[in-house]
């Protein structure tokens, strides 16, 4: 990339930092500095809160100004301050010069506007084009990130696209242009894995037809290895290792890129556990959901109820000490199966069996069946009440099936012990733990009610990879000690990979694969699982030893 | 990590809620109703005379040392009838506010929770609603007869729509938390989880409801008075003061002035003490703070 260095950066970024405004400022950012020559692709990756979404915001000038303001350094955008220019000196710059795309298109998009008006904002904010001319310029630009039928999406609303659809929408706006420079915030973390591999792509052949210099964020170490050329690692708004994607990979220099790289879960499948002779304690037969929307009005005028088949024909078993990953991207029904398990939605037909009983026409949920599987949630926010204290939400499953208050109490400072915290954390509220902290709680929570069956719904998705790692451990061990059956829904295979004993793929609501992780990763039968295989970021390195894994194509 | 800033900077936050001093119109509405509510309870000592005491020789009087407002045309000290006045319209507020969230609450909570429920109690409250207010309000006390009791039920009627919808959004937003679903996965009864789960969720918009809901009971006690289906003018109200100050308008327009200036301050100051609290209850401007 010599030929590279000898040009001018696009964005040269200084010394930069960035503090709080109020009577005691945070620093937000502690002297960032990197530099993106034209046509270079730099990946800015740290864990949340490390300060990576700020440094974004400084350069497109879009920091919250009541809140966050640069207190030392410089943006140079073609050696151009971006901290000193005027309003709208950066609204000229914006569009024309630079461009972002944004984690959630949908949030990002107008809502209440056609696809194309908004794409024509741009055009009639920066270019002199008269109608016609800027909406042939909009349909190429459809065409140029492979949209589908341009002329329909530009007469289309964002709710009626797909989320790829939309994020592809994004991308043609900001490159409309033909910017120099492109910050992409996240751009997949909300697509699914198959989607994704195609954005990413999309991406980087746009990148090398108009040379753009790219800002990459991102957390995920495998996307980082798939697009990146430069990586800078940051932490708590520090800089800590910057160098070539093949350099800090293979041969990281500091401990904390070290450990960031090593949490990230291995694709190569877990030995697999011994199956245990005992009969299966979860079974699940021919399980159905069907939601049906039906109103009032649709049913006076004998209108056909809209029905969505989300399960579809679900079949499996599960003994104690294993694990069972049901894997799916968005849409697959692997949630609606989990809330069918845990009897949070009635099965339209079917049967869940628990030690050989039919749990489906259980009235009550204190029922022995029932206890006996628990759920941890997605989001580690909105699974504890906030207005409860930990001891009081712990207790609440022992008080309703009779156990003493105090015995109860006393079982809690046992079990949060267990999971790692500190027995003062009962007196606390929820919002005074971190995420990872959280989850460690609602597994606690689980843990109270001494189930055999935990029900894990995308339990370690919400969370940093590190933090992933850790409560992928702790329940590990929980599972080990109590000799638990444990169901993981998950969308990412490297997760599925380091834990699940079985994998069951899921797609639009039917098994498409079903067996052991061994086989089913190493040798999958399903096209659709090898596409889901294919698209996982990363998949050609070995984050823990820093090297290729021979065989595997990029 | 950034949940768990975002966790210590909302103890911040809480701590600086109050903190901050409020903006300088709130405290002017506190004074100003606090004002009005010890005029209210110590009425009999800040009044110079009983709000009925008839004087032939000094009717329709204007203002002076003895009587600070001027006299009605009965003699009447209208300084002393204003004073008491509060008592019947703060009584009024009290007693319908107090009444819609009483009745209002359970109905959103049951409304929230089951749905069979809700599609029935909807459309009952969608029909109360499309009666106009005042007109609904006329026709109970024209009904039954008219006392400060059904008074209060006839004003309290037309806002328990507003309140059961208050509660039933919150409930069907707080129900989607997993929280609430973990609740039912540990067993806790329905009972249990409305109580413990989802009623707490609405009490801050509930608060805030119930100060529109103070002040518009005021200005409704107001109207009907003034209407003069009220209540009778042995009690004074501020409307029945102003209904009849309205006879001898032209002569002396004070009489009606004077307890419509008390009136439209002391709805002011709750509205604003509304909003203050809105401002601050509301998660969504509570990001505005940082």
């Amino acid at each position: 990339m010599a030929h590279e260095q000898a040009l001018s950066p696009i964005l040269s970024v200084r010394d930069l930092h960035v503090a709080t405004r109020g009577r005691n400022p945070k620093p937000i950012l502690n002297g960032i500095s990197f530099d993106i020559h034209p046509g270079e692709m730099l990946c800015l990756v740290g864990e949340s809160g490390s300060g990576k979404s700020v440094t974004s915001l400084v350069t497109m000038g879009l920091l919250p100004p009541d809140e966050l303001h640069p207190t030392q350094g410089d943006v140079l955008l073609n050696g151009e301050s971006v901290i000193a220019a005027k309003r709208d000196r950066i609204s000229r710059l914006r569009g024309a010069d630079m461009a972002m795309i944004f984690q959630e298109p949908m949030t990002a998009l107008n809502p209440v506007l056609r696809i194309g008006a908004q794409m024509d904002e741009i055009f009639v904010a920066h270019t002199r084009m008269r109608a016609a001319e800027r909406r042939k310029a909009a349909l190429d630009a459809y065409a140029s990130v492979n949209l589908p039928d341009p002329a329909r999406i530009y007469d289309s609303f964002p709710h009626q696209l797909s989320g790829g659809q939309r994020q592809r929408a994004m991308i043609a706006m900001a490159l409309a242009l033909k910017p120099k420079l492109l910050i992409a915030d996240e751009p997949t973390t909300a697509l699914d894995v198959t989607t994704q591999k195609q954005i990413l792509n999309l991406i980087h052949e746009l990148q090398r037809e108009q040379n753009t210099a790219v800002l990459f964020i991102t957390h995920d170490m495998g996307v980082v290895r798939d697009i990146a050329d430069r990586v800078c690692v940051m932490r708590r708004g520090e800089m800590v290792e910057t160098g070539s994607v093949d350099e800090v990979l293979a041969s990281p220099k500091e401990d904390y890129t070290r450990a960031l790289l090593s949490a990230v879960p291995s694709l190569t499948p877990r030995p697999v556990r011994p199956a245990q002779q005992d009969q299966a304690i979860v079974e699940v037969k021919a399980l159905n959901k069907v939601f049906s929307f039906h109103s009032f009005f649709a049913r006076l005028m004998r209108r056909a109820a809209h029905e969505v088949h989300a399960v579809n024909e679900v079949s499996f078993g599960l003994s104690r000490g294993r694990t069972l990953g049901i894997v799916g991207e968005s849409g697959s029904g692997k949630s609606t199966v989990a809330r069918c398990l845990v009897s949070l939605e009635r099965p339209s037909s079917g049967n869940v069996l628990i030690n050989g009983r039919d749990t489906v026409d259980l009235k009550n949920h204190t029922a022995p069946e029932r206890r006996a599987m628990q759920m941890i949630f997605q989001d580690p926010n909105r699974s504890l009440n906030p207005r409860i204290r930990i001891g009081e939400s712990l207790i609440e499953g022992p008080l309703n099936i009779g156990e003493a208050r105090d015995a109860a109490m006393a079982r809690a400072a046992e079990l949060i012990e267990r999971v790692g915290l500190p027995r003062d954390s009962l007196q606390r509220f929820p919002h005074q733990f971190s995420g990872g902290q959280r989850q460690r709680i609602a597994i606690a929570r689980a843990l109270m009610m001494s189930p055999q069956i935990i029900v894990a719904d995308e339990a370690v998705s919400a969370l940093d990879v590190s933090v992933q790692a850790q409560v992928l451990d702790l329940l590990a061990q929980v599972q080990e000690e109590r000799n638990l059956a444990v169901i993981f829904i998950t969308h990412d295979l490297r997760v599925a990979a380091q834990i699940c004993d079985d994998v069951l793929v899921m797609q639009r609501g039917r098994v498409v694969e079903y067996g052991t992780a061994a086989e089913i990763l190493a040798h999958p039968k399903a096209q659709y699982t090898r596409d889901l295989l294919a698209a996982a970021p990363g998949r050609d390195w070995d984050f823990q030893h820093g090297r290729r894994i021979e065989g595997v194509a990029a | 990590m950034s949940s768990f800033s975002a966790a210590s900077g909302l103890v911040g936050r809480k701590h600086r809620l109050f903190a901050r001093p409020p903006h300088w119109t709130t405290t002017l509405a506190l004074v100003v109703l606090v004002l009005i509510v010890c005029m209210a309870i110590f009425a009999p000592t800040i009044a110079h005379f009983p709000p009925n005491q008839l004087n032939a020789a000094m009717r329709l009087k204007p203002a002076s040392d003895t009587y600070w407002l001027g006299t009605d045309s009965f003699g009447r000290d209208l300084f002393s009838r204003v004073v008491y006045g509060a008592r019947i319209s703060l009584l009024v507020g009290a007693g319908a506010m107090s009444g819609a969230l009483a009745v209002g609450l359970p109905l959103g909570l049951i409304a929230g929770w089951f749905p069979t429920v809700d599609a029935v109690l909807m459309r009952m409250m969608d029909g109360l609603m499309a009666i106009p207010g005042i007109l609904l309000a006329i026709a109970i006390v024209a009904l039954v007869h008219a006392g400060l009791a059904t008074l209060i039920v006839a004003i309290m009627l037309p806002e328990i729509p507003q309140v059961v919808r208050l509660v039933r959004s919150s409930v069907l937003s707080a129900r989607t938390e997993s929280y609430v679903d973990a609740a039912i996965l540990l067993g806790t009864p329905t009972r249990k989880i409305i109580t413990r789960h989802l009623m707490p969720a609405t009490f801050a918009p509930l608060i805030v409801q119930g100060t529109y809901i103070y002040a518009s009971a005021i200005l409704v006690e107001a109207a009907l008075s003034f209407l003069g289906v009220g209540i009778s003018t042995e009690i004074p109200s501020w409307g029945n003061i102003m209904a009849e100050g309205r006879l001898y308008f032209a002569l002396n327009p004070w009489l009606v002035y004077w307890p419509a200036i008390v009136l439209s301050l002391c709805i002011l100051s709750i509205n604003l003490l509304g909003d203050a609290l809105r401002d601050r209850l509301d998660p969504k401007m509570k990001g505005r703070e940082n």
